[in-house]
């Protein structure tokens, strides 16, 4: 095993267990009722923007491009995913809700991965920051879809309807224009957050630390060299947009199905530019920082609760002592000599392992 | 002296103290606001808490049998966040809400609490969904209760009011088509305008995107509609004044809760919204002893003019204070923690519809769905104020 490898090797199995032991201690936090009622309502809001912190970095981190409508795809996932279940509720009168989830999540997935081959296949053939305009544009018109957009469902069926409402007597609205997405019944759980949050790392390092990963990281450092040595760039783009899209569709129908209602304002330009935040504070193709990150930049404005009006005035003064302290090199060294015990443990385990073999 | 002085304040102190804890049977109710005090519509949200915290002040100064104890949480008109207040407002001991100012919050916020059993009072969330109601007769929130007239109530509330004041029989209706508060509005209407005996002469539409307004006055104008039911946002209404303005055509235009803030639109000449009739509930030049108080009062605390949304909260804690007289909640409820809240929630629901309450904005009663019924009030514009027509 070379070093490199073991390194990587060692980065992915704490990242796994970070996210499993925050599971596990959570769980038997709810278990034992020791849980707030603020930080339990947040654990699946929490869940979803993880996983699209993940897979936007997987754009901007591993491919190299700049996608600005991340929430774009998260907004057809939520819509999906409402009128999947809803369908499935009222038209099929499916009871079980864990299927019921699963299904949304998968068609909110596709819906999403549909997007991205379409915004893909014109926009990742050329270079330069098209694919931020193309993006940040595709979420605008999303936005704007949707707010003239009604579907409902009658007697087994779904209409569905654009800028007029005609729709046949005693229809139940599934979403209903500007009023968005109505009457979700909210199956979304932490469970199933958790098991989205593991597909993703499991998809994105498996797909990072892969033949393709290589290839989409070779095209992000140097397109002309990659492309010499006989690397298809677009394809290798698409891979990884494609990817991270189905991931923030997936995201998208488990954040929509938590709540009882979705509307069209909650993905704006803002929200996208968010998770962008969280990419950047995480640190570009850094997969546990993205996990890290997208937590703590969820749960730092509640918890800024007391500070009232003034709350977002402090977390825009911790999001840059944050920026400034992650890039400090003396504080940088002072945390390396912090952790040099624990990781010269790791090693010399490892090297026991390795030598035993 | 100085020292005899300090020992007599002392003595009525500790008095004033012992004479406080005789009274064993009052009874602190917590209260949570929850409204966007900050973002986008924050002009809402900040009207909203400080009309509930001047109500909470008075009802704490009157000394009756509840006291208020003020929670604030801030949705920034946001879902999300709207449960995130939610939440943050129960662990800090909330029993009941008032809120959330603005409607889809109001709905995500009110599903979560049906669940929980926490009881509800919109000051302002003005969708037939903040209420549960889905448009097919469907009320699946029994925990939520209104201040303000649901968006398509107003429709039904104008159409009264015109038919009950003798305005006149031939209206013309101008409605924006592509949003849902101005069809909503148009739609019950036109539906009571029938009911009423009342004349549609003409009716016609325009977009967000609409500047001239040319067809839909002349429309108005050729088949001599003697009153103009605008139900829309102030800015289209202004264009709308112009362009009648300019055809000298000089209907009586009726507008509802959109139209207020006419007369602070930029560029807006105002004295073409003379004569101008809009519904509201409120405003703050009314001469009435209630509003006068509250007006001088809130101007006092809060440096403002108060607007409709204020006098919705104001309201709000006052019915709160009324249901809970009527339901007789008792200081063992408000110990209990969450049993104690869903007891004081079924309480407060039966009670709701027995009440009636005088208000700021109105005398209110409610329907189990938690809309409520109360004089619909219209405002004429006189001289640059709006002032109600009695």
């Amino acid at each position: 095993m070379t070093k490199a490898k073991r390194k990587r090797l060692i980065l992915n199995l704490v990242t796994f267990a970070l996210v499993i032991a925050a599971y596990i201690i959570l769980q038997s936090m709810i278990a034992g009722k020791s849980i707030s009622r603020s930080l339990r309502g947040q654990l699946v809001p929490i869940c979803a923007w993880i996983v699209m912190a993940v897979s936007l970095n997987l754009v901007i981190g591993f491919s190299g491009e700049l996608s600005l409508g991340h929430a774009g795809f998260m907004s057809v996932g939520a819509y999906t995913g409402a009128v999947v279940s809803g369908w499935l509720l009222h038209a099929q009168n499916m009871q079980d809700t864990t299927l019921r989830l699963v299904l949304a999540l998968a068609a909110g997935g596709v819906m999403a991965g549909v997007a991205g081959v379409l915004i893909g296949i014109p926009v990742l053939r050329l270079r330069g920051d098209y694919l931020a305009i193309v993006t940040l544009a595709f979420g605008e018109i999303i936005r704007s879809l949707v707010n003239v957009l009604y579907i409902g469902t009658a007697e087994g069926r779904l209409h569905l309807s654009f800028l007029n409402k005609e729709m046949p007597e005693g229809v139940q609205m599934l979403v209903d224009g500007a009023k968005g997405a109505v009457k979700i019944k909210p199956i979304a759980t932490f469970t199933a957050g958790f098991v989205l949050i593991l597909i993703t790392l499991v998809v994105v390092l498996n797909l990072v630390n892969s033949r393709a990963g290589r290839a989409i990281q070779a095209t992000r450092d140097n397109r002309i060299a990659a492309e010499s040595m006989g690397v298809p760039v677009t394809k290798y783009k698409m891979m990884a947009f494609v990817t991270a899209a189905v991931l923030a569709g997936m995201a998208g129908a488990l954040y929509g199905l938590n709540s009882s209602t979705v509307v069209p304002t909650q993905f704006t330009f803002n929200q996208s530019i968010n998770v962008l935040v969280f990419v950047v504070l995480g640190g570009l193709g850094n997969v546990l920082g993205s996990v890290i990150s997208a937590t703590f930049l969820t749960v730092l404005p509640e918890m800024l609760r007391e500070f009232s009006d003034y709350r977002m005035l402090v977390y825009a003064v911790v999001l840059i002592l944050v920026m400034i302290f992650t890039n400090n090199p003396t504080i940088r060294a002072f945390a390396d000599r912090l952790f040099a015990p624990l990781k010269q443990l790791f090693r010399g385990k490892k090297q026991a392992g390795g030598d035993a073999k | 002296m100085k020292k005899m002085f300090a020992l007599m304040l002392a003595l009525a102190m500790m008095l004033a103290c012992t004479a406080a804890f005789a009274e064993d049977d009052v009874i602190t109710l917590k209260v949570a606001h929850i409204g966007p005090t900050t973002g986008a519509a924050a002009l809402y949200g900040q009207a909203t808490r400080n009309g509930a915290e001047l109500a909470a002040q008075e009802i704490n100064e009157m000394g009756g049998k509840y006291r208020i104890e003020m929670i604030n949480e801030d949705d920034e008109h946001n879902v999300e966040k709207a449960i995130n207040a939610y939440n943050a407002a129960l662990d800090a001991g909330a029993q009941m809400i008032v809120g959330n100012t603005t409607s889809k919050p109001c709905e995500a916020v009110g599903a979560q609490a049906m669940i929980d059993r926490v009881f509800m009072i919109t000051p302002s969330a003005s969708s037939e969904a903040a209420i549960g109601m889905d448009g097919n007769g469907d009320d699946s929130v029994d925990n939520v209760f209104q201040v303000c007239f649901t968006d398509p109530n107003q429709g039904a509330a104008s159409a009264q009011y015109i038919a009950g004041h003798a305005l006149g029989k031939k209206i013309a209706i101008i409605y924006n088509n592509a949003d849902v508060y101005s069809t909503g509005i148009r739609d019950t209407f036109v539906k009571e305008a029938a009911a009423l005996d009342l004349e549609i002469v003409s009716e016609t539409t325009f977009t967000d995107e609409t500047t001239d307004f040319t067809v839909q006055v002349a429309d108005a104008q050729n088949n001599g509609a003697e009153i103009v039911f605008l139900p829309m946002y102030y800015t289209p209404a202004s264009m709308i004044l112009q362009t009648a303005a300019a055809k000298e055509y000089k209907p009586v235009f009726f507008g509802v809760d959109g139209m207020d803030g006419i007369l602070d639109v930029e560029g807006f000449d105002t004295s073409l919204a003379e004569g101008v009739m809009l519904l509201t509930p409120f405003v703050a030049t009314g001469t009435d002893e209630k509003t006068v108080n509250f007006v001088t009062k809130y101007q006092a605390a809060y440096g403002v003019k108060p607007i409709q949304f204020a006098a919705d909260a104001y309201d709000a804690v006052y019915i709160l204070v009324a249901a809970a007289e009527k339901a007789g909640i008792t200081a063992e409820m408000t110990e209990k923690g969450d049993e104690g809240t869903a007891e004081i929630c079924e309480a407060l629901i039966a009670a709701m519809t027995e009440i009636q309450v005088e208000g700021l904005t109105g005398t209110m009663t409610w329907e189990a769905s938690g809309r409520v019924t109360k004089t619909p009030l219209a405002a004429t514009i006189v001289n640059g104020e709006y002032v109600f027509e009695n």
